[in-house]
């Protein structure tokens, strides 16, 4: 650490080198999260803003009109981040673990490129798969024609029953980059006399993966699961971008990110409310608190960790 | 220990599974860039054929650039991910500095404050910040979306930022002191020019989250004038539903700009990400 010789004097410098950050954080990010926190508190009548306390949350959990939205939302967001859970990652991982064999050619182009759908925003893969799984173009029923397949076609996102999982599917497409990514690099980091010495021991291939190395990457998909938790209780975008603000076919892929989008801004005939915007923006950070919380003191801590 | 047979049928078996999910990976972007080229017709009779002589079309172009203002939805996007990422390795880097650098009383809590943002979304507290930008007139302008990608990358920043700082030699910056530098100097000329590798990191994973973005530009900057490439092509597109090659042409030109900052910085990125810059 510096030493300096006049330690009476202020240190006005350090002042000067937070503050820009802490000034833009706390009024455009704290600020705002609490100011939002404490709106849900109140309502409106006749225009003016008054004290309601819990009324709002009584109304988003208890009244049939709030709550039946409310609890639609949250089980389609619960399946959403189930389907990415059991697809998603696992993918990922497979996909980590053929690449990190050593000498395995092209290895970064592959990367590379199934890393692209990463990068393209939720409206160019929306639309993108929409088009494609679209029974008016007839590219999903072509291909699938072609290994003869045709019977198992429908009209996937226009269908109650299949819209929200084929969703979950195109944001799986769109994100299995992130988790390959970070896998391929707890992978990586394993050093190579443990693996040596496994091979010594006689366990080579898929066996010295799932004895040794997942073991050792467990800690990665911990991270993994916990920011999937949160980026999939927290869209909005793919949904909005394929679907719409009203979540068709009959809300039937309402999460909560549409849910509020829907509350608090408007749409249609039905007028913006802050204030029950602010309720389920309070509900979906109470969801994602207690997400973190359970990461962090339930696993993350329990989690043994190896130095090298 | 292996048979040599095995083992290359083991490297088929990679390269076949890798190759099967390149394919899935890449298919839906070559199915759209390769139809925007094509005439409404050869769209819908062969949607899996290359565009040749005859079906070859520019149409949906003329219509994307007639229509809609590309142009200005480019720039306006490009000021507001060039400005926030300005905005956050300035004072992420400073903020940074400050907490590896300095021993002060609350130093520790900073840190925590300042790391709490990791782990909450923003969009939490979009009410609030709509609000705010009502108030004080921001509703409509870039400087409204600037502040707010600024205040989401700023705790990431300070974190990875912090790490990296805490490697830069004491000595050096305890020379420059006796050599009158100021502490300002110091962090300018010494250190920020070290940690160049980290400010790119930071910058990189950034830059495509506020690029793509929806959620803030349709909340706090709809209007004409001051709308992104990726809120203007979602409009764009929702109006012309009906016209394939207008859609499947606005596509491609957002994927255009997109697929340049891949290619131009996906090393860094990758390198970024399998460094364990994010732990």
């Amino acid at each position: 650490m510096a030493k300096h010789p006049n330690r009476k004097q202020f240190r006005w410098h350090i002042i000067i080198f937070l503050m820009p950050a802490v000034l833009v954080y706390t009024t455009v990010m704290i600020y705002p999260l609490l100011a939002t926190l404490w709106l849900s508190l109140f309502t409106e009548v006749d225009q003016t803003r008054v004290f309601v306390g819990l009324e709002n949350f009584k109304t988003l959990f208890g009244e049939s009109v709030w709550s039946d939205q409310f609890w639609n939302a949250l089980v389609n967001n619960l399946w959403f981040f189930i389907i990415h859970m059991l697809v998603q990652n696992p993918i990922g991982i497979v996909l980590a673990a053929i690449l990190s064999q050593s000498k395995l050619r092209f290895s970064s182009v592959y990367r590379s490129a199934i890393f692209v759908p990463t990068i393209l925003s939720f409206v160019i893969v929306g639309f993108a798969w929409k088009l494609i799984l679209s029974p008016i173009w007839g590219i999903a029923p072509g291909l699938l024609d072609a290994i003869g397949l045709k019977v198992l076609y429908a009209p996937w996102l226009g269908k109650e029953a299949s819209a929200l999982t084929a969703l979950s599917l195109i944001s799986v497409w769109q994100f299995v980059g992130i988790p390959m990514m970070l896998i391929y690099a707890a992978l990586l980091s394993i050093p190579e006399e443990i693996l040596e010495a496994a091979e010594v021991d006689g366990i080579t291939g898929w066996s010295a993966f799932f004895k040794i190395k997942l073991p050792l990457i467990l800690p990665s998909i911990g991270i993994i699961s916990i920011l999937t938790f949160v980026a999939n209780f927290n869209a909005f975008d793919l949904i909005y971008a394929a679907q719409g603000a009203l979540a068709g076919p009959d809300f039937s892929t309402d999460i909560l990110g549409t849910f509020m989008y829907r509350t608090f801004f408007g749409f249609q005939l039905q007028l913006g409310d802050p204030h029950m915007g602010s309720a389920i923006a309070s509900a979906m950070f109470g969801i994602i608190l207690v997400g973190v919380c359970v990461y962090l003191f339930g696993i993350q801590s329990r989690m043994r960790r190896y130095q090298f | 220990m292996h048979k040599p047979s095995q083992n290359r049928l083991n490297t088929y078996a990679a390269h076949g599974a890798l190759m099967l999910y390149t394919l899935i990976a890449l298919f839906p972007v070559f199915v759209i860039v390769m139809n925007s080229f094509k005439t409404r017709k050869a769209i819908f009779r062969e949607p899996l054929a290359l565009p040749d002589g005859d079906s070859f079309s520019l149409i949906g172009y003329e219509t994307v650039l007639k229509q809609g203002d590309f142009f200005l939805y480019f720039q306006n996007s490009m000021i507001v991910t060039v400005g926030s990422l300005f905005f956050i390795l300035l004072f992420g880097a400073m903020a940074a500095f400050a907490l590896a650098e300095y021993r002060f009383k609350g130093n520790m809590i900073m840190g925590l404050y300042l790391a709490l943002g990791i782990m909450i979304p923003i969009r939490i507290g979009t009410v609030a910040i709509l609000e705010l930008m009502v108030q004080t007139g921001l509703v409509n302008t870039l400087w409204a979306l600037i502040l707010v990608y600024t205040a989401q990358g700023l705790p990431l920043a300070v974190f990875i930022l912090s790490e990296f700082m805490r490697q830069v030699s004491d000595e050096l910056k305890d020379a420059g002191r006796i050599d009158g530098l100021s502490e300002y100097r110091i962090f300018f000329r010494l250190v920020l020019p070290l940690v160049r590798p980290a400010m790119a990191t930071v910058a990189v994973f950034n830059m495509i989250p506020i690029w793509n973005d929806l959620w803030f530009p349709l909340i706090l900057a709809p209007a004409e004038e001051v709308k992104t490439l990726t809120l203007g092509s979602q409009v764009f597109i929702g109006q012309f539903v009906t016209d394939w090659n207008a859609v499947l042409s606005a596509l491609s030109l957002a994927i255009l700009p997109v697929m340049a900052l891949y290619i131009i910085f996906s090393r860094q990125l990758i390198r970024g990400i399998t460094s364990g810059a994010v732990k």
